[in-house]
Parts: structure tokens; C-alpha cells; sequence
């Protein structure tokens, strides 16, 4: 078969349109799915902070769906704690916030949401704050939710989950048994001053009696330290609106 | 003249003894893991866990089997300086289309498989059933002919999968079984489970065990 250039160039070209116009095909046929799925993946995360993981797995998707209308209600806040509503004209919902996208403008232009997770039917009785968290593992994103107990000092739990870390490794991150190690830590020490809790390195070790530790994951200290500053600089920049509750609270609860 | 001065040549049945050849082979006598060790990698890393090992090899039988077809079917056209691109390019886009399907409709597992279905892509048994054998047969041939590979490495897989679930977590896609069967045999029968199992050294020695069973069973000796 002779093959002239003209003819391998031509082939090449409707070969690459056509792969082309499939893949676009798919992609749009298939991106409302997707999209639904990633915000029914957020929801668990989410949910997953204050609700044990068992219980989310055993739900159907619908009842995720409604589990979440009416046990969660939230706000966008920017760095000083105060309430967002709209930016730039148009109007900011928490579940609408990119976090992914957030994350590469500086902290003060940042929109931060807050789920506020509470009883049905009554809004104003907030069990548990709920703030998404975004950082760097070792080789890629690592994301996860924090929920605060009313104190705004105790973590009822946390989830956390990554791009692509390694199996076995960084990855165990998404492990129940590891993201309840932090069940219970506080973030302010006596002094007032935020000092989030912090993985240590090595496994193994008891933490019970030191409220700002938990035990770290031997093979993965990197991860690890990617999960510690994550937390740090999001409660920090949450700290505003933690003081706002904190005092908010202290003055209802007299 | 005579009226049959050209017999016809009778067409070969769907599932000639040739045919069925195509696809029995590669499941024991011809298997792309065991004797031609190829697609080891994800062998080694998917296995952990029987759910996504089978979602794997489900995966992998559409890649194989599709890309064979297609690329079969364009056999008298691709220009055979840009071979091996084109079924780069083919094989791409299956692969592709697997991760957009699972991440829309099975989020669960596209975030468990991760990048290991994109790595099908790299998986030897794709590349070298297009190379050895759909670029010179014919399609229905040719999708036979995958079919038997991908048969052939999936159940290696899974057999690789359930010892390494079954030892290393005590359970079954998910289910527990050693809890279950704890206290069968008197009050302190448990098994513990192994956790070498569940690194990769845990499934080189399964998938070293089964090729030695293996090639033991069919005589097959490397020259």
C-alpha cells in the first residue's frame, strides 16, 4: 500500500477529529451526572463530619439528598467573620463556593461557607459547625470538613479526602479509624490562643491525655504534615467567625 | 457449463472450533498474565479488594474487546508509519470514556480506582493483542480474540483479589467473613488477618503461586 504523506497527514487529521467530537460528545451528554454525583460525594463529606460513616453508607442517594435539606443550613462568611451574600452582582450560596478555586485567591479576598448542622425542623439550635478545609498533600490535593461542637473548640469529627495521594500511604488519610483520632481534641489551648491540632509523626502512640495531638501515619509524615497545616490556616482563617459564635454563644448561654 | 464450476466456500460458523480456540486459549493454555506475564501492574495494584478488581476487569474487557474491534475494522487504512499512534489515540479515547461513564454513574469507584483506570491505557495485554493480532484478522475475529485475552487476565485477577481480600481483610467484597466464622470452631476460634496481604508483596507471592500451579498443571516451560 503506498501511503504519500498527504494521505498519512489526512487520516491523522479526521482520525483526531473524529476521537475529538466523541470525547466532547460524552463529556457533555455525561457532565449533569457527573455533576450530581460530585455534589452527592460533597453532601456525604460533609454529613460525614457529624454523622458516622456507617449510617451515610447505608442511605439511599435520595435520602442523602434530604438528610441534607433538612439538617443543613449554611452561610458564606469572609475573613472577618462577617455574612456574604452576593459578590460582584451575583448571588453566593455555600454550596455554590468552589473551595478548589477559592483556595488559589489570597485568604482575605477568600469566600469561606459554614454548614451549620442542626435537629429538624429547628434551624436556630445549631449542633455542630461544620468548615470545608483545603490544602497540599504530598503529590496533590488533599481536601476534607472539620465539624466544631457549639463550644467552637472541640472537633465532634472530621472527613478527609485527597487527589491523589498514595494507596496505603498518604491515602489512608480517608480512613474512619484515622479521622476519628480527632474526635474530641480542642483547638484553643488555655490561653485562648488557636492552636489546632496537629498529627504526629509515627504511629502507635497513645494521644488520649494531649488534646492538641493525634497520632500521625507511619510512611506518610508528608501527608501528614499537609493535613496539620490545612487545618491550621483554615481555622485561622476562620477565626474570626469562631470567636463571633464563641461569644455569641456565651452571652445566650448566661 | 457446469453449474457449480465455483463451489462457494461455506461461511466459517459464528463459533467454529477456531473461533472458540481464539477465546479458550488465552484462559489457561495462552494466558496473558501466567505465561506471557504481561498487565502484571495493575495485577499487583487494584487486587486489595474484590469490588474494584472485578469494576477493573469489567473495564479492561471493554477496552480490549472495543479497541480490537475498531481498530480491525480500520486495518486496511492506517498508515503504517503512524501505527502504534493511531492505537495509542484509539485505546485513549476508550479508556477515557470508561472514566467519564464510571465517574457519572459509579462516583464510589471512580474515586476508588483513581488513576489505575487511566492506566489501562499503559496495560501491556491492550497494545499487544492490537499489535499481534487485530491489525492483521478480521473484526469479529479480532473481538474474539480480545475477549479471550481480557477473560483470561480478569480471572487471574479476581483469583489474585479473593485471597488477597479474603487473607488480608477477612472479608469478601465487603462482607465479612472471618467475623462471621469466628466462634465455629469453639469460643477463642478467630483468624487473624494477614497484613502482607495487603501490600503489593502479599500479591506478587499469590500471583507467583498461581503461575507456578498454573504452569504446572499445563506442562508449559520457557525456552
Amino acid at each position: 500500500m503506498q501511503q504519500s504523506n498527504a494521505y498519512i497527514i489526512t487520516f491523522s487529521v479526521i482520525l483526531t477529529v473524529i476521537l475529538g467530537l466523541l470525547l466532547s460528545g460524552t463529556s457533555q451528554v455525561l457532565g449533569p451526572m457527573q455533576k450530581e454525583a460530585i455534589a452527592l460525594d460533597t453532601k456525604k463529606q460533609i454529613l460525614g463530619a457529624v454523622i458516622p460513616l456507617e449510617e451515610i453508607g447505608a442511605m439511599k442517594p435520595q435520602e442523602i439528598n434530604a438528610y441534607y435539606e433538612s439538617h443543613i443550613s449554611s452561610i458564606v462568611v469572609d475573613i472577618s467573620g462577617k455574612e456574604v451574600t452576593e459578590q460582584e452582582g451575583t448571588a453566593v450560596t455555600a454550596e455554590a463556593v468552589d473551595i478548589e478555586k477559592n483556595y488559589k485567591r489570597p485568604a482575605e479576598e477568600r469566600l469561606y461557607p459554614v454548614f451549620k448542622y442542626h435537629d429538624e425542623g429547628s434551624p436556630e439550635k445549631v449542633k455542630s459547625y461544620i468548615f470545608p478545609i483545603y490544602g497540599a498533600g504530598l503529590w496533590d490535593s488533599i481536601w476534607g470538613y472539620i465539624a466544631l461542637d457549639t463550644d467552637m473548640n472541640t472537633i465532634g469529627g472530621i472527613t478527609l479526602a485527597h487527589a491523589g495521594e498514595t494507596p496505603g500511604l498518604g491515602a489512608r488519610i480517608t480512613e474512619p479509624e484515622v479521622q476519628s483520632r480527632y474526635e474530641g481534641k480542642t483547638i484553643f489551648n488555655e490561653s485562648g490562643e488557636l492552636v489546632a491540632v496537629e498529627m504526629q509523626k509515627g504511629e502507635g502512640k497513645d494521644y488520649s491525655d494531649n488534646p492538641h495531638q493525634v497520632d500521625g501515619l507511619s510512611g506518610a509524615t508528608i501527608t501528614a504534615k499537609g493535613v496539620n497545616n490545612m487545618l491550621k490556616n483554615y481555622l485561622v482563617n476562620y477565626q474570626a467567625y469562631i470567636e463571633s459564635q464563641k461569644s455569641s454563644s456565651a452571652v445566650a448561654a448566661l | 457449463m457446469s453449474a457449480e464450476t465455483l463451489e462457494k466456500k461455506p461461511a466459517e460458523a459464528l463459533l467454529s472450533k477456531r473461533r472458540r480456540k481464539l477465546v479458550s486459549d488465552p484462559l489457561i493454555d495462552d494466558n496473558p498474565v501466567t505465561i506471557q506475564v504481561l498487565g502484571i501492574c495493575s495485577a499487583l495494584a487494584v487486587t486489595t479488594q474484590m469490588k474494584p478488581t472485578l469494576v477493573m476487569a469489567i473495564a479492561v474487557i471493554f477496552v480490549v474487546v472495543m479497541s480490537n474491534f475498531v481498530i480491525s475494522l480500520m486495518r486496511t487504512t492506517i498508515p503504517g508509519r503512524v501505527r502504534i499512534i493511531v492505537q495509542l489515540a484509539v485505546v485513549a479515547t476508550l479508556v477515557t470514556l470508561v472514566n467519564e461513564v464510571l465517574k457519572a454513574f459509579a462516583y464510589d469507584m471512580y474515586k476508588e480506582l483513581s488513576v489505575f483506570v487511566g492506566l489501562i491505557i499503559t496495560n501491556c495485554i491492550v497494545m499487544g493483542r492490537l499489535e499481534a493480532f487485530a491489525l492483521g484478522n478480521k473484526p469479529y475475529d479480532s473481538v474474539l480474540d480480545g475477549l479471550g485475552s481480557a477473560l483470561g487476565y480478569s480471572w487471574i485477577i479476581l483469583a489474585v483479589a479473593f485471597f488477597r481480600e479474603l487473607l488480608g481483610s477477612g472479608s469478601l467484597f465487603g462482607l465479612p467473613i472471618y467475623d462471621s466464622i469466628s466462634g465455629l470452631f469453639g469460643p477463642d476460634f478467630s483468624l487473624a488477618t494477614n497484613g502482607l496481604m495487603v501490600s503489593p508483596v502479599g500479591a506478587f507471592m499469590i500471583l507467583g503461586l498461581i503461575i507456578w500451579v498454573q504452569r504446572t498443571k499445563t506442562g508449559y516451560v520457557e525456552h
